[in-house]
């Protein structure tokens, strides 16, 4: 046995050594939290891409395109720095994806330009990475693509004194000057603004503190996982739901694997977002199909796995642009202004940022036969991020 | 003014009460076994995961899913207790302790990490516990008050088990002198079994009724873990009323400390932790080994 597989190898060393020219895998690195506590998210990356593949194939215009998957854990620039080499050195990829964290984005982008390799960020939220370098194209969203249209939703029913909670990183801050700037300048008044460490998890002093400051609504971020449930509950448990007080926040509060933990008391709570799993659309609905297919339980897909969806359509697209070769401009140019329309709606890619512009949604989370879900109630058409945008 | 710290006092109690519960198995382990078990908090989270599903898929009521937790727990560490636990009573060294305890750990958290997925599970409430109690100064989750009951009735029916009973002198003596305590016939063994059931058993209670401040998730072994410790050489190790002085104070250093300055995160925790052991070496009631 072990005589056969090392001829095989032998045979397979040399054909790949004599004829480079038609061993035309292209290979993408993928670089996700696929364990640890936001590993549902890292395994979302990984439906989205498969889901993409079982609709198209793994051929591009004959090349042969292999996902290779490393570990990013947690915030941890300093692994997901030498998982990028290792990727672009080693495996020799062609394009890097995913990226959960703003941090980790970061720290692999200064890599890109020197190794003429392009990243499509699938979730990384923070609006600067994508000018870290022109090889930058995001599918995801941003802090201030979300906040702006909730604090235009804050005005428009009617809120006149807002208490602001964050967590405190990156994303938090973003979303709170996103807030506080639109909210001022429609003549809002800001009654409190709270950092809250990441780890927090007893949330009832904060609450306590919201109500003590005469606010009428709430608007929160923290990063979708473990604390947004507590938050969430310590509201309605400490009483601030029962006597009036608002609780707007950005859909990363109320995905949808957690709102059936949430429970009939989340009913009514507003969220702005990119995409509810409960969007209507035929795109959705083969989006939903397939992920069901490649293996996803439906109660664990959340907006990781539509920005990897429409990720793996850039890296395609890029390909065919391409024809295969290593020509990041070309890649990039191929992809600039793309429109289609993503299980999410209508999207394209904005030809001066590279970030991606689409509708967000306010939703309000309601029981429909007995499950929870996102109910869309407002769209806000093809916002760009305004972080950048200079508006 | 005056409500506002009564407010926060509440919040500390039930904060600490929940501290307690889980913190005093270790402490008993630590103070009378002399084990670092730093799988602790592993087997509050096997409680947690215990209950979620008995609620959930089995659907018992929530006094029975308490139950099932504790036993099931016990039932799950037992046979670790046998092949691994048992070496290490009383004898050896810190660093071979850490390293088998923590090792356990790992192995839990990944267990639990592949069989149940690395979401929060949650414990529903009974329609009693879950929703506000109104106070007439504040509302407040009726569960909290139910925690810091749950705390009080612990530490006094611990204080009556381990000063007041038969169980207790054993137990005490085999810790004085165990091998005095063998030759006067005490299965110390056994005592020490049944002190281990008792410490996971704790746990696993903790795991179960402080879910709400400290959500089961997998990482749930290693992110409490510090605090835990923390708790238990703040009080003393093995020191009951310790343990209740030390999760009272840490609640209310942490607690305060989020009302007033949230952007501070745990300084005011970890400077009550500075303070205290810098005053009292071996923690506030606890004794010198």
């Amino acid at each position: 046995m072990s005589l056969r597989f090392g001829l095989v190898g032998v045979v397979a060393i040399a054909t790949a050594w004599m004829s480079p020219a038609q061993c035309d895998t292209i290979k993408v690195g993928i670089i996700g939290t696929m364990s640890g506590p936001y590993a549902l998210f890292g395994q979302n990356f990984k439906y989205g891409i498969d889901a993409w593949v079982a609709e198209h194939g793994s051929k591009v215009g004959g090349h042969q395109i292999e996902f290779v998957y490393r570990d990013e854990e947690s915030p941890n620039p300093a692994k997901s720095k030498s998982l990028a080499q290792e990727l672009i050195v080693k495996e020799k990829v062609q394009y890097i994806a995913g990226l959960y964290f703003t941090p980790d984005a970061l720290a692999v982008a200064p890599l890109l330009e020197e190794a003429k390799v392009p990243m499509v960020v699938m979730n990384a939220a923070t609006s600067a990475i994508v000018e870290k370098s022109p090889y930058i194209v995001r599918t995801s969203f941003t802090m201030w693509q979300n906040t702006v249209p909730a604090a235009k939703v804050a005005k428009a029913r009617a809120a006149k004194k807002v208490a602001i909670a964050v967590s405190d990183y990156g994303p938090g801050i973003d979303a709170e000057a996103a807030f506080k700037k639109t909210f001022e300048a429609d003549g809002g008044t800001i009654v409190q603004s709270i950092r809250m460490p990441l780890n927090t998890t007893d949330f009832g002093p904060i609450m306590q503190r919201i109500k003590d400051s005469g606010a009428d609504m709430i608007f929160t971020f923290l990063p979708a996982g473990p604390p947004t449930l507590g938050f969430v509950k310590a509201y309605i448990d400490n009483g601030l739901k029962a006597s009036g007080v608002k609780l707007l926040s950005t859909g990363d509060v109320v995905t949808e694997p957690d709102l059936p933990n949430i429970g009939d008391s989340g009913e009514g709570i507003l969220s702005t977002y990119h995409y509810a799993v409960s969007h209507d659309s035929p795109e959705n609905k083969t989006f939903l199909a397939d992920m069901i297919k490649v293996g996803a339980k439906p109660d664990d897909i959340t907006m990781a796995s539509v920005a990897a969806y429409d990720g793996a359509r850039l890296i395609y697209k890029m390909v065919e642009a391409t024809n295969g070769q290593k020509d990041p401009d070309k890649a990039l140019a191929a992809v600039k202004g793309m429109k289609w329309v993503s299980p999410r709606g209508p999207v394209s890619i904005d030809p001066d940022t590279r970030h991606i512009r689409q509708n967000v949604y306010l939703r309000e989370v309601v029981k429909q036969d007995g499950k929870f879900l996102n109910k869309e109630l407002q769209t806000f058409d093809a916002q760009p991020d305004w972080g950048l945008a200079k508006n | 003014m005056a409500w506002t710290g009564l407010s926060i006092g509440l919040d500390a109690l039930s904060y600490g009460m929940v501290l307690f519960i889980i913190s005093i198995g270790l402490s008993i382990m630590m103070g009378l076994m002399r084990v670092v078990n730093l799988a602790h908090g592993a087997f509050a989270m096997i409680g947690g995961y215990l209950a979620s599903f008995a609620l959930k898929n089995a659907g018992v009521g929530y006094p029975l899913a308490i139950v099932l937790a504790v036993l099931g727990t016990i039932a799950i560490a037992f046979p670790l207790e046998f092949l691994l636990y048992r070496r290490i009573y009383r004898k050896s060294d810190e660093l071979t302790q850490i390293l088998l305890t923590i090792g356990i750990a790992f192995v839990i958290i990944g267990v639990a990490n592949y069989i149940l997925g690395p979401t929060t599970k949650s414990i529903p409430l009974p329609p009693l516990l879950s929703g506000p109690v109104d106070l007439g100064f504040r509302m407040i989750p009726a569960h909290r008050i139910f925690v810091m009951i749950c705390g009080v009735c612990t530490a006094g029916l611990l204080w009556l088990l381990i000063d007041r009973t038969e169980f207790g002198i054993r137990l005490r003596a085999a810790v004085d002198n165990g091998d005095m305590a063998e030759s006067l016939g005490i299965k110390t063994q056994i005592l020490f079994s049944a002190t281990f059931a008792l410490a996971v058993g704790l746990a696993a209670f903790g795991g179960v009724v402080g879910a709400e401040l400290l959500p089961v998730e997998p990482f749930y072994a290693l992110r409490y873990m510090v605090t835990f410790l923390v708790v238990v050489s703040v009080g003393g190790a093995g020191s009951i009323p310790g343990a209740v002085a030390a999760s009272i104070l840490l609640g209310l250093a942490d607690t305060t400390g989020k009302y007033l300055a949230p952007e501070y995160g745990e300084f005011f925790f970890y400077l009550a932790v500075i303070l205290v052991v810098f005053l009292f070496p071996n923690g506030l009631l606890g004794r010198r080994h």
